[in-house]
């Protein structure tokens, strides 16, 4: 078990036929993932590098069968991408794209409302579960299989706590980048409540950004709800205020979402938060032995 | 992006939104002409600067005669305002914009935002006009409403009167709000907003509704789709560095310390940031090169970080993932080629092609400190740079 991904998802990709996108795609088929075409309007019927192109997300579903897709379009299309993926029955859509507008993802988000697909970014590595399929744009080498869930806003952060664990000779269940803009598909709360679910993963390390409340959301479901031991940290405790942090989410407004406030909260919630990025998994080794 | 007041009230009263009658100028014998030009006093004079908190440090003022408003408009011109907005070192005025001045009866607060909470456009408002919004919803957070707008159905007329009548708005007041914060929404969502701020929202003593300050933040992420907006950018208003570095698609932001940070995703960045404060240390810059930068991207970012002279030692901290390490390792050797770095650089390279980058760097005949993991890294370019002072 896992969540979100496994050995059997069958992944397309939006955008194959761009540079990025094609990188991404062969490296996620290398490391094992079902990559069974891509997206390109215009490029139907031809492939690339062995991978079959179509017209449209339904054409590929229909020829493929993929439950998954991932997004490398520029950010003028990434909107409608993710909308295209959700009406052709994509079940989970990651779209990895940096840079869109706020406002397009407020138009998404309503517009999948009523809709059974779950979005996973945009402005993400991606999704990985070790050993099975990798779904995005992180260096498979760093994983290892094990019982750690990971999720995090931003991406290299997330690979430094990946690192650090795997290092440590302790794998990881499924590492989550939920991405860093205000707007986005999944939360921490939602990636923490299937972690509590999933009996493969026995502890998370859940890796914040200053800004918004988003951390203290999932910190009072950990409280509340969770069984299983969490280990915290939170970027940006040095960031001015009002300052953009290259996040279009990490901003510190009002006096709000500052670090202190959010390590404090986290502490209360019995979370055991690192200080220091580099003792991110030594934070979980004090709470919880594997 | 921001933009000046004036462009502000341009683009509100482009969507039917009323603002005062008032012009830009440049010199104090500009002011006084549009004074004239715009009829009777009294004339506000008010310093074009993009920090709130003017008026407390003298960049608002209400002339009685177009004299006055020479006078004023003059004392402003190349004065240093220095408000909490502007840290320190404050801005120096050089565009004035002249206003028709009203007679105030009372003043509200109104701002449109996206919330995260609920992914929707949200309307804030409150009574307690005028004042700094952060301290009523410190102090007085009931005070504060919200109302959170459907993107498919828009700014609707009942919410805009159920606003209107928290306000405390009479029946002939809520009749001119409601087109107000309708216009107002249509603006935030057809400009791409990211913040639009009208503080205060005056009830004239004529009874009539009008803008007296607006304070417009764009989206930066929409600004492709919107080349009129981008036109609006006052290149005097920003930090050099950060446009050098936007020029180049880098995310740059100037800090206090002299440990220089160069370092792939903003996550990271701001977690090198804290690390090297850990260590007991100060960074000099947030620099995130982006996960696809090229070795002219990266080149670049080493030029930005070396011409700080407040830098004395330079930490890389990448973890590649998109980006590979080998991009880096070769930037870095091209930048120090070109400028020459005479300052410590200690260098930490995890991830995409990791091996091919550490033996590019070794080979490189350059003063490289390597380090083996965040800790070690920023512990290394601490000492290194506590040795040099």
């Amino acid at each position: 078990m896992s969540i979100l991904i496994d050995k059997n998802t069958k992944v397309i990709t939006q955008g194959i036929t761009g540079a990025t996108g094609l990188f991404h795609a062969q490296g996620s088929r290398e490391y094992g993932s079902q990559m069974v075409g891509g997206v390109t309007p215009g490029k139907g019927g031809t492939s690339i590098d062995g991978f079959p192109i179509f017209d449209t997300v339904a054409d590929s579903v229909a020829a493929t069968g993929a439950t998954a897709s991932v997004i490398y379009v520029p950010p003028i299309g990434a909107a409608d991408a993710i909308m295209e993926a959700v009406e052709a029955g994509i079940e989970l859509v990651i779209c990895i794209t940096e840079g869109v507008p706020v406002l397009d993802m407020v138009r998404v988000k309503h517009y999948m409302e009523c809709k059974n697909a779950r979005l996973v970014g945009p402005n993400c590595p991606g999704v990985i579960t070790p050993g099975e399929c990798k779904i995005g744009i992180m260096p498979g080498y760093i994983h290892k299989k094990g019982p750690v869930g990971v999720v995090s806003r931003s991406g290299t952060l997330t690979y430094e706590a990946v690192w650090q664990l795997t290092t440590r000779d302790i794998g990881q269940s499924t590492c989550v980048g939920i991405g860093g803009d205000p707007v986005n598909g999944t939360s921490h709360l939602d990636v923490l409540k299937m972690f509590e679910a999933d009996p493969e993963t026995k502890a998370v390390i859940m890796i914040g950004e200053i800004g918004g409340d988003a951390e203290e959301q999932a910190a009072a479901y950990v409280r509340d709800h969770m069984t299983k031991p969490v280990a915290a940290f939170i970027a940006g405790a040095t960031a001015p205020a009002g300052k953009r942090m290259g996040h279009a989410g990490a901003i510190i407004s009002g006096g709000k979402g500052d670090a202190g406030s959010k390590k404090t909260f986290l502490r209360e919630c019995g979370i055991s938060v690192a200080d220091s990025p580099a003792e991110m998994a030594e934070a979980l080794l004090k709470i919880w032995k594997p | 992006m921001n933009i000046h007041e004036y462009q502000a009230k341009a683009i509100l009263r482009h969507f039917g939104v009323p603002v005062p009658e008032g012009h830009v100028v440049y010199n104090g014998i500009s002011a006084r002409d549009w004074a004239r030009r715009l009829g009777d006093g009294p004339w506000a004079v008010k310093a074009q600067i993009h920090a709130g908190g003017r008026g407390k440090g003298g960049g608002v003022k209400i002339a009685k005669t177009a004299d006055e408003v020479q006078k004023y408009a003059r004392e402003m011109f190349g004065m240093t305002l220095i408000t909490h907005q502007t840290g320190p070192e404050g801005k120096v005025v050089k565009r004035v914009l002249i206003e028709k001045g009203c007679n105030i009866a009372d003043e509200f607060y109104l701002s449109f935002l996206v919330d995260r909470a609920t992914s929707k456009v949200t309307l804030m408002a409150s009574a307690e006009g005028g004042m700094d919004i952060e301290e009523v919803a410190a102090k007085t957070p009931e005070k504060i409403f919200f109302e959170a707008i459907d993107p498919l159905a828009g700014m609707t007329g009942f919410q805009a009167r159920k606003v209107a009548f928290k306000l405390g708005f009479s029946l002939h007041q809520v009749k001119q709000a409601v087109p107000i914060l309708q216009n107002l929404y249509k603006a935030f969502v057809e400009a791409d907003c990211a913040l639009l701020e009208v503080n205060p929202l005056v009830l004239t003593k004529e009874g009539t509704l009008i803008c007296l300050d607006a304070k417009i933040n764009f989206d930066d992420n929409a600004l492709f789709r919107h080349v009129r907006i981008r036109d609006l950018r006052d290149y005097d208003e920003e930090d050099p560095m950060e446009m050098e570095a936007g020029q180049y698609d880098l995310s740059y932001i100037a800090l206090d310390g002299n440990i220089g940070c160069m370092v792939n995703g903003a996550g990271l960045a701001m977690a090198t940031m804290d690390i090297i404060k850990h260590s007991g240390g100060e960074p000099a810059n947030f620099l995130d090169v982006g996960g696809g930068a090229t070795i002219e991207r990266v080149t670049e970012a080493f030029k930005i970080i070396l011409s700080d002279k407040k830098v004395k030692g330079i930490l890389v901290n990448i973890f590649g993932g998109i980006m590979k390490c080998d991009v880096i390792a070769t930037g870095v050797i091209e930048a120090a080629k070109q400028v020459g770095v005479k300052v410590p650089l200690v260098v930490r390279l995890e991830g995409t092609n990791v091996a091919l980058g550490k033996q590019l760097l070794a080979e490189s005949g350059l003063n490289i400190i390597a380090a083996d993991g965040m800790a070690d890294a920023a512990e290394k370019i601490v000492k290194a740079v506590k040795a040099v002072a």
